[in-house]
């Protein structure tokens, strides 16, 4: 099956600093990848040059076989390509539904004349409250996004993200600060996002949530991906167990 | 109806159109700006040169717009890479860069300004009646926008730009088109105080009168149509009722913009929203 995601070659310098080291990796149509390391490992950077966000030095990203690395961040999200950010970003003037309804409308706000004379919210709002309902946040729909736990704005934010039908969703720790509970709803909602066909790449530090959910493991360390395949076989690998533990630690272990 | 209020009433009249210009570009956009009456001033000089030259009102007014409007998108074009208090340095700066171009133009007068214009062969009560009628479109306009996605779009831009391009919003044409009206906005406001005063001078559009119109925009609430109407209404008539504070104008108006910002920062709207919301939930309870 042709890959609906294929990064090749991808460099990242913060001035001196390699953050990203010709990184590679295949995502297939369907698939639930996991990318997993240590902190500082690359993989906010990755999916943020994957999206755009951030410039790499060099890196060719194809997405269905479609070149886009030349693309700007919001032309990328048009294609399909969306994410979600570690820190939540909610629209604080709006309510959780128009937040999501927001997504939702990017077929009209697409070209500045076309966004100028449509009113009509209710397509839009019907979608947006069948997503809020998938996520299991429907009954705040209402609510303001100010004062919201953060589990609901973190459903919100993958509802939102969504509404704008991706082809491929990237979730960079969806669920970093929830409780174990939250979590596994979260990573269980997740999953079945993912069954319903679309494609996810998700960071997440999470392991027992991952090794659960997930059905194939990247990991990174230091800018480089160290492994890459079932999340079994990947757990096994040495180089990663001693990325994760240390190596000193391994070596005292064995 | 004397001659004094009608003259006043088109004056208010016009600030209206000249803070709904503004309105539409830090409310309803968020991108601050205190270069505001360089717009208003380049309307002003563009219509007052057409009208000596002979042209119709309608010509000379449509001009004005045009010009201003097209300014403003090349200031936005530059504004595009700085946010916030860059914004706001950049754009004062394009103020400045407008008073010291038009100081030194003998063609635009230099700093005596141009004077003798044609009248726009009205009376001033028909003249009023007309700036009337425009101002009512401006409000209509910028309830419209605000009701549209475009609006919502503004919204978003205005709330959290990096999450809006991420959400596939195409940013810098919203913020171009926010500049575009809006600066537009303003040259219409400056052609008709080209007509009405029939005399300007470079430091009708200075600093202090970006700073008014800002002022009349948080004052009514950021983003609200009706309550920077009102605003202006108030803030238009006070310097006229208290003649001290047309003496003291950049201080009264800094004092106000810093009061407002720091105590109510959704200006009269906001303030009345909240009031309204607690004697709701006292009548709720009660």
């Amino acid at each position: 099956m042709t890959a609906i995601l294929k990064v090749s070659g991808v460099t990242v310098r913060f001035g001196g600093i390699h953050a990203l080291d010709d990184v590679s990796f295949e995502v297939t149509p369907g698939e639930f990848v996991s990318m997993i390391g240590p902190n500082g490992a690359g993989k906010t950077t990755l999916i943020r040059a994957i999206t755009g966000v951030v410039q790499p030095q060099s890196a060719e990203i194809r997405l269905s076989g479609r070149e886009i690395s030349n693309l700007p961040t919001h032309k990328r999200s048009r294609l399909g390509l969306v994410m979600t950010h570690q820190i939540v970003r909610p629209f604080h003037s709006m309510s959780v539904l128009e937040n999501v309804i927001f997504a939702a409308g990017h077929g009209r706000i697409q070209s500045v004349f076309g966004a100028m004379v449509s009113f009509d919210l209710s397509r839009e709002r019907d979608r947006a409250m069948k997503l809020l309902g998938l996520l299991g946040i429907a009954e705040m729909a209402d609510k303001s996004v100010r004062g919201q736990p953060l589990g609901v704005i973190k459903r919100m934010e993958v509802a939102r993200a969504l509404a704008l039908e991706p082809k491929l969703l990237l979730l960079d720790e969806p669920l970093a600060g929830l409780n174990h509970i939250e979590a596994a709803r979260l990573a269980d909602t997740v999953a079945d996002i993912n069954r319903r066909g679309t494609t996810i790449v998700m960071i997440e530090h999470n392991l027992g949530e991952v090794l659960r959910v997930s059905e194939r493991l990247v990991v990174l360390d230091n800018g480089r991906k160290i492994a890459d395949g079932n999340p079994n076989e990947v757990m096994r690998n040495p180089a990663v167990r001693a990325a994760y533990v240390g190596k000193d630690e391994t070596d005292a272990a064995a | 109806m004397g001659i004094y209020e009608v003259s006043l009433a088109t004056i208010v009249l016009i600030n209206i159109i000249l803070a709904l210009g503004l309105n539409m570009i830090t409310g309803f956009c968020g991108q601050i700006s205190l270069g505001h009456a360089a717009f208003y001033g380049i309307g002003a000089y563009c219509t007052a040169i057409l009208a000596k030259a002979g042209f119709p009102p309608a010509v000379t007014l449509l001009c004005g717009l045009i010009l201003a409007g097209a300014s403003g998108v090349v200031v936005g074009l530059a504004s595009l890479r700085v946010r916030e208090d860059f914004l706001a340095i950049t754009t004062m700066g394009v103020g400045f860069l407008f008073l010291g171009i038009v100081r030194q133009q003998e063609a635009l007068g230099g700093e005596l300004g141009i004077s003798s214009i044609p009248s726009a062969g009205m009376s001033k009560i028909g003249f009023m009646l007309f700036v009337l009628v425009l101002a009512a479109l401006a409000a209509a306009f910028s309830l419209f926008i605000k009701r549209s996605w475009m609006g919502f779009a503004f919204d978003a831009v205005a709330d959290d730009e990096d999450t809006a391009r991420v959400l596939g919003l195409d940013v810098a044409a919203y913020k171009l088109s926010a500049f575009a009206m809006g600066t537009a906005m303003a040259g219409l406001a400056g052609g008709l105080y080209t007509y009405f005063a029939r005399f300007i001078v470079p430091d009708d559009f200075g600093f202090i009168t970006s700073i008014t119109v800002l002022s009349m925009v948080a004052v009514g609430g950021i983003g609200s149509v009706f309550g920077v109407m009102a605003a202006t209404v108030v803030l238009t008539l006070m310097p006229e009722f208290f003649r001290f504070i047309s003496d003291y104008k950049l201080l009264v108006y800094g004092a106000l913009l810093f009061t407002v910002m720091r105590f109510a920062p959704g200006g009269l709207a906001g303030f009345l929203q909240t009031a309204l919301r607690i004697r709701k939930a006292r009548g709720e309870t009660g």
